[in-house]
């Protein structure tokens, strides 16, 4: 096995357990967070590409995964105020209680 | 598979898992973090010196706090009941990583050389970022401009009026 | 110039490595160049606590601790033995892992920040192309670490005083980064050890520290106030401070645990000093040209000590301030002079050298902040306050450091007057 596919099988695992909390969990910063995780993993197969791929020089990978971060950063913002807005309705976070627009 | 490798990628997947396992969410959190670190480190190994200590300041330093934040200000004892664990999220997750996975081992990428250490300097960040990729840059302050102002109006208390102070 | 006195600790590690087979020599070089930092800031924490502790007593015209030894020579170590040998209490309803793990975390984050400080010439641990970098990520660590420990003790005073610290702490994280990155600007690299190799220069007989520039002087200042803030110093020291809110995030702490926390708040100064030694200090370099025969690591322990000694006659000096005050000096006056200073570098570096580039650049910085200064002064609200049992009329006080004025109201007036 190549490194450049132990680095791609762990971001794909890192993929999944995010995408297995963020199915699973109740709170809705629990799932906030794992879309975070989601990121992460994605952002970690490009700098595996920008390693061992083609073209290191053109940094395409590390300005990508620079623009995720901040993407990534202003969205996990954003979601905790709606989310903290959304508390202040239903005083809750349990996302199987906020199933209705109607309270 | 050097031992470097071997043991970032134990923390950041013990890490992670333990993040969307664990009941209490503060814990979920720090796990987290441990995890995010293990990913920073990652990126660190592989020479992405600028991406990794980036990463290191924006989830650890400021995403986590703020996940902290959120929690302690939505937190109620009584909602962290035991949860229902159904399986039907981890088991998709595994088809999707078992898919992935076998995509990965059947490529035929896996023949070619390792590449030599490509060397990314700041200096090189600043240049690409300035010439080639301003426009992204621009528009990422942009968007980071709107989900300050964004964030800021959509988690101020509406019952609270601001404007009238004591006089 | 490589004098060997100079090189001493550079050439006695080459010497011992010599001494070790080849293939465990990656691992005894990097345990040969952490022991000095592991031992010799520790050591600067103890001599500092005692420091601080005469220092703050003669400027509150007392001695300080004088019985332990000759002039309290001693007192480090009875402290260190107090704190060794104290019962370690943990709350019963406490987290027992977080709890445990935020002492060590915040020690051990605290650690980890000497790594990219040039201590002397060739004596930098780590020459990390993005250093500076490096410092502000792990300095954010600390801040985590304050949150575990608050939350974790699972009583009201500490989580207050934990939110408190957290907020001042990411208020401040702002300004002291955007003062670092003026020097950034002008020296055009986030490594720690170029930065300082360009200020150690010099024309005739005077440095090019980065200090000596009208913005170098504002960003210092700015550095200085942010890296006082970071550290929970007096007279930022709200969350933590005795009177107000009973040491705050680590009131459930005590012995060993409480030490870590201590030796943590210092050394995270200490570091931060260390930065702004490196970023506008010049490093090691000697402040004037005759004077390099002096060894680079004396230098910049003699910087060391003099920021220490003032943040000791700061902290003996000024009142404490609020919170409400604090967050508005951070973010409504040392945020935007810390935008104004890179505008201000951007200037320095676009203009060619000489008499009229600090002309241009002092106006930019003098007429800004005065402006600054006294808009915020006249928009403050003052609360009068009428007391209920005192007699009228008394004599108007006025104090610069209270913005509650008393004033003396006219007879049979319905309201009191405004100041």
């Amino acid at each position: 096995m190549s490194s450049l596919q132990n680095y791609l099988l762990l971001s794909a695992l890192l993929f999944a357990i995010g995408l297995a909390g963020a199915l699973t969990r109740r709170n809705a910063i629990l799932v906030l967070i794992g879309i975070e995780l989601m990121l992460n993993a994605a952002n970690l197969n490009f700098i595996a590409f920008w390693r061992f791929g083609p073209h290191p020089e053109a940094l395409t990978g590390i300005m990508f995964t620079l623009f995720t971060i901040a993407v990534a950063a202003a969205e996990a913002a954003v979601g905790l105020a709606i989310i903290l807005a959304a508390y202040r309705h239903h005083r809750t976070t349990d996302l199987d209680q906020m199933d209705s627009l109607k309270h | 598979m050097t031992p470097a490798f071997l043991i970032l990628a134990a923390i950041a997947v013990a890490g992670t898992a333990a993040a969307m396992a664990l009941r209490n969410p503060i814990h979920c959190i720090l796990a987290l973090t441990a995890g995010l670190t293990g990913i920073a480190a990652l990126y660190l190994q592989l020479g992405a010196q600028f991406a990794g200590l980036t990463q290191l300041m924006v989830y650890v330093g400021a995403v986590a706090i703020l996940a902290v934040f959120a929690i302690m200000m939505t937190h109620r004892p009584s909602s962290t009941q035991r949860e229902t664990y159904s399986l039907t999220g981890p088991a998709i997750a595994a088809a999707l990583f078992a898919v992935l996975a076998w995509a990965i081992c059947h490529t035929t990428t896996s023949a070619q050389p390792l590449p030599p250490e490509p060397s990314a300097t700041v200096q090189q960040i600043g240049d690409a970022l300035m010439h080639h990729f301003v426009l992204p840059l621009e528009i990422i302050g942009l968007l980071l401009t709107a989900a300050l102002i964004g964030a800021v109006v959509i988690a101020m208390d509406p019952t609270k009026d601001q404007s009238k102070e004591p006089q | 110039m490589t004098l060997p006195l100079d090189q001493l600790f550079v050439l006695t590690k080459q010497h011992l490595l010599a001494h070790i087979p080849t293939p465990a020599q990656p691992i005894a070089s990097a345990i040969l160049s952490v022991t000095p930092i592991l031992i010799a800031f520790p050591l600067l924490f103890a001599i500092t606590t005692l420091l601080e502790r005469k220092g703050l007593g003669r400027i509150q015209n007392r001695y300080g601790p004088n019985r332990t030894g000759p002039l309290g020579l001693w007192q480090p170590i009875a402290d260190g033995i107090k704190s060794l040998t104290k019962e370690d209490i943990v709350p019963h309803t406490a987290d027992h892992a977080v709890h445990l793990l935020a002492p060590i975390l915040i020690a051990a984050a605290s650690f980890l920040g000497y790594a990219v400080l040039p201590i002397g010439r060739n004596m930098t641990l780590l020459n990390l192309n993005a250093g500076v970098l490096y410092f502000f990520a792990v300095g954010s660590l600390v801040e985590l670490a304050v949150f575990m420990a608050g939350w974790s003790s699972r009583s009201k005073y500490s989580l207050l005083g934990a939110m408190r610290a957290i907020a001042q702490m990411i208020s401040y994280e702002v300004p002291l980064v955007l003062a670092s990155v003026s020097v950034i600007m002008q020296s055009g690299s986030l490594s720690t050890v170029s930065i300082v190799e360009q200020q150690a220069t010099y024309t005739g007989i005077f440095p090019h520290w980065n200090i000596f520039t009208p913005w170098g002087i504002l960003g210092f200042a700015l550095f200085m106030v942010a890296a006082c803030a970071e550290s929970n110093r007096s007279p930022f020291d709200l969350p933590e401070g005795e009177s107000e809110i009973i040491a705050g995030y680590y009131i459930e702490y005590s012995g060993f645990k409480f030490a870590l926390f201590f030796l943590g708040e210092y050394l995270g100064m200490f570091a931060t000093s260390g930065m702004a030694i490196t970023l506008f200090l010049g490093g090691w370099s000697a402040p004037l040209s005759f004077l390099t025969f002096i060894p680079s690591y004396l230098w910049f322990f003699l910087k060391l000590l003099v920021l220490i000694a003032g943040f000791i006659w700061v902290r003996g000096t000024l009142p404490r301030l609020r919170m409400d005050q604090l967050m508005s000096l951070a973010w409504q006056f040392i945020l935007p002079l810390a935008i104004l200073n890179i505008f201000v570098v951007g200037v320095w570096r676009f203009l060619p050298s000489g008499i009229l580039r600090w002309l241009i650049c002092t106006i930019l910085i003098i007429i800004p902040f005065t402006f600054l200064s006294r808009t915020l002064k006249k928009i403050k609200k003052f609360q009068t306050r009428t007391y209920a049992f005192v007699e009228y009329p008394i004599t108007s006080t006025a104090s610069p450091l209270c913005n509650t004025v008393l004033t003396a109201p006219i007879a049979n007036s319905p309201e009191p007057q405004q100041p």
